[in-house]
């Protein structure tokens, strides 16, 4: 098996699968009075200021969720309300057009249910959004901005944000920012406190830990309207018994993840530029798509272990299908209800064609990924693009519509 | 061999897929999303194209053991199915969309991947029988004539039929809903689909209103030429078509009326009673021989002229523009745009002979 889907989910550490293994035999509520309550409160605790330090934040600030779209949720939703509730005229919601579902779709829910106004921030051929465009977005109405939204890392492409300097500029005008880094923990120095973010999404199983258990770190400062209502466990902006197994499990992954950066994201670049390297030789007009990761003072454009592509003439479902069949696993783009692979929002605000977009696939390195894992890719990509460019574009219309003249019947 | 198993989610295609494998064929299961803006859920028996369906299919697939995948053919199918249905109506001819979707989608754009991708065949739920004999591919009606297929299959060229396997031709229904049900594939009781996928309300009128808007015209008697009133479009009607004309006054003779003929030019139907209804002679075109052998002399055969009609007693011949067809009694509601094939009948199952689409009738 040749696993080449890490932005999906990762293999758990094992580490962090012993730990959480060995709490899964203890039974304790963490808000109960009594002794194993108070055991479990303890082991909370301690995780909580773990994952504290390795992601520069207080304990305080660091708050338990059920994962990344619960995360991304809270902050746009909760942070959004508590603006609007403050001052009515903050109903604009700043948010990049490459941002995962999990935020696009809170914005549009909040545009759609919740008077919400959205301005999209465009990015640019890599996809990344430039504190320029940042800045013209609230000085048209910087009163009636609520909050802004820019993930650290793209999912798909890999392109990396200069959130420091996107939060520079929010905060000169005194509007939050929640950033989703999710893909960029695991690579990325990404340190809460310096980055002048006001809240920040994480998420276990993308970086060797558990399923089902994220955090939002929220400055403490920052009004946050609760999601999910009840018993108040977690700073009375999220309820929920605390999952501890998960929590002990997710605070060793991040540890673990923190302390092997420095040492790991090297080698692990390397591994993807031997990738990116070894397709290329394969097939010569395979299209790398995103930040070309040049170096530069400000670090990485690009998160160390993605390579997304495009294989003009091909359907990346059946290259999915054909390297599936020989035990290499990647991806399309992100995955979808129906399991349809549509033409990536990502690619198209980059602006890319939308053939070119189905077209596509993502390989996506971590921290169990070895060189044999570049190999087995690098000799079957070739043939497996052959074979795809022969089965052809077969789900595409054999006319295309002309945008201008005529509108395609919708189903 | 190589076979991609077509999975709707229904329990045809899931047995179908179950007996490939068993025969011992590397069999991957594919589900077509067909629709750009998928349902979440059925809403009784109808549709096939929602995530719910999806899910079935994979399910199906699980059990059976298979790889799965869900294939976007969204864009081919509007504009190979559902364009070409609009646009027929609008011709004022009566399409059959599930004929054009096995013509176009599932033995043409999906075949063509499949055979690029390196699979021998593409199995499907349908209730046809196949056998190549020498090359020479003959298609007949299931075994079980109730839910026959062929003739929704009976515009498949013979390339496309070599690469096509029916799993499901010699068994009867029950049978196949008790074998699924013995294969623990949760699909066994699910009801069948009816009507047209893309259209899951049922109305196709309202369906075609919202692509077509109104196209007023007249309800013309078609031997006075009397103008009996109006209508908001061919689109609404169809040849043999009774109820909802929306004429007012009775007429003279008492009798009911008819639509006899649909003229999209001038936006006329034209209405009569039912003397006028039966056809005797049909002109088709675009003739398909399954078997490769097109007709050599005016042949004795069976004619069937709707998905689930009866047939009737015909002699077909091959004229420079297709196919003519003279029935021995006349039926009624042949509609243009509909296919008339023509069956040899035999013990084994009626033999398919060829197809071609309805032109004009007198």
């Amino acid at each position: 098996m040749t696993y080449l889907d890490h932005a999906a989910t990762t293999p758990m550490r094992p580490e962090a699968v012993a730990v959480m293994s060995e709490a899964l035999t203890r039974s304790g509520n963490a808000s109960s009075l009594h002794t194993s309550g108070r055991r479990a409160r303890r082991a909370v605790e301690e995780s909580r200021e773990g994952i504290a330090a390795a992601l520069g934040a207080r304990p305080s600030e660091v708050l338990f969720t059920a994962g990344g779209t619960e995360s991304d949720n809270l902050a746009v939703k909760g942070i959004f309300w508590a603006r609007r509730a403050a001052d009515p005229k903050r109903r604009r919601i700043l948010a990049s057009a490459v941002e995962h579902h999990a935020v696009l779709d809170a914005v549009e829910w909040l545009v759609e249910h919740e008077g919400a106004e959205v301005t999209w921030l465009e990015v640019d051929a890599h996809g990344r959004v430039l504190p320029e465009v940042l800045e013209r977005a609230i000085v048209a109405a910087p009163d009636e901005v609520a909050l802004a939204t820019v993930m650290w890392a793209n999912n798909e492409v890999g392109t990396v944000n200069p959130v420091a300097d996107l939060a520079a500029v929010t905060a000169s005008h005194g509007v939050p920012l929640h950033t989703d880094a999710v893909q960029a923990i695991e690579t990325l120095p990404v340190d809460f406190g310096t980055s002048g973010a006001a809240a920040l999404t994480m998420t276990g199983h993308k970086i060797g830990g558990p399923y089902g258990i994220g955090v939002l770190v929220l400055a403490r400062d920052v009004e946050c309207t609760p999601v999910l209502h009840g018993g108040g466990q977690e700073r009375e902006v999220r309820s929920g018994t605390l999952d501890t197994p998960a929590v002990l499990g997710l605070a060793s992954a991040v540890r673990e993840a923190v302390d092997a950066r420095a040492d790991h994201v090297g080698e692990l670049a390397r591994l993807r530029d031997e990738l990116i390297t070894g397709v290329r030789d394969a097939v010569p007009d395979a299209v790398l798509n995103g930040d070309p990761d040049e170096p530069t003072a400000d670090g990485p454009g690009r998160l160390a272990g993605n390579a997304h592509f495009t294989f003009p003439g091909c359907e990346g479902d059946s290259l999915l299908m054909l390297l599936d069949a020989q035990g290499i696993e990647c991806s399309t783009g992100s995955a979808c209800t129906a399991g349809v692979a549509e033409p990536s929002h990502v690619l198209l605000a980059m602006g890319a064609e939308p053939t070119a977009a189905r077209g596509s696939l993502r390989f996506s390195l971590g921290h169990d990924s070895t060189p044999a894992d570049v190999q087995a890719l690098t000799a079957a990509i070739g043939p497996a693009v052959r074979r795809a460019r022969s089965a052809g574009l077969t789900g595409l219309r054999k006319n295309p519509v002309d945008p201008v003249t005529t509108t395609p019947t919708e189903v | 061999m190589r076979v991609l198993a077509a999975m709707s989610g229904g329990v045809d295609s899931a047995v179908a897929a179950a007996r490939a494998v068993e025969a011992g064929h590397d069999v991957t299961g594919v589900h077509l999303a067909l629709s750009a803006k998928p349902g979440t859920l059925r809403t009784g028996a109808r549709g096939c194209c929602t995530v719910e369906d999806s899910r079935d299919a994979r399910r199906a697939a699980d059990i059976l053991g298979i790889p799965f995948y869900v294939w976007d053919f969204a864009e081919r199918f509007t504009e190979e199915v559902v364009e070409s249905f609009v646009g027929e109506y609008a011709a004022g001819r009566t399409p059959n969309p599930c004929m054009t979707c096995n013509e176009k989608i599932k033995f043409e754009a999906l075949l063509e991947k499949a055979m690029g991708l390196g699979f021998d065949a593409v199995a499907t739920g349908h209730y046809a029988r196949l056998s190549v004999v020498d090359g020479t591919p003959l298609l007949r009606r299931s075994r079980d004539t109730g839910k026959d297929q062929s003739y929704v299959l009976a515009s498949l060229t013979p390339e496309q039929l070599r690469h096509a396997m029916f799993p499901l031709g010699d068994s009867w229904k029950s049978e196949v809903r008790a074998e699924a049900d013995e294969r623990d594939l949760a699909v066994a009781q699910k009801p069948d689909s009816h009507d047209i996928c893309f259209i899951p309300d049922g109305d196709t009128k309202k369906f075609l209103d919202s692509r077509l808007g109104e196209r007023p015209g007249n309800l013309v008697d078609a031997e006075s030429g009397a103008v009996l009133g109006e209508h908001t479009g061919v689109h609404g009607f169809t040849v043999g078509q009774r109820k909802g004309l929306g004429i007012d006054a009775p007429a003279p003779d008492g009798r009911p009326r008819y639509v006899l003929s649909l003229e999209p030019v001038s936006g006329d139907v034209k209405v009569g009673n039912a003397d006028h209804l039966g056809v005797t002679d049909i002109d088709a075109t675009r003739p398909i021989w399954p078997s490769e052998q097109p007709l050599p002399a005016p042949t004795e055969c069976r004619a069937q002229i709707r998905a689930h009609g009866d047939t009737v007693g015909a002699t077909a011949e091959v004229t420079e523009s297709g196919v003519s067809v003279r029935l021995a009694e006349p039926m009624e509601g042949v509609a243009p745009g509909q296919s008339v094939v023509l069956y040899s009948p035999e013990d084994e199952g009626d033999l398919v002979l060829g197809s071609a689409v309805i032109s004009a009738t007198r």
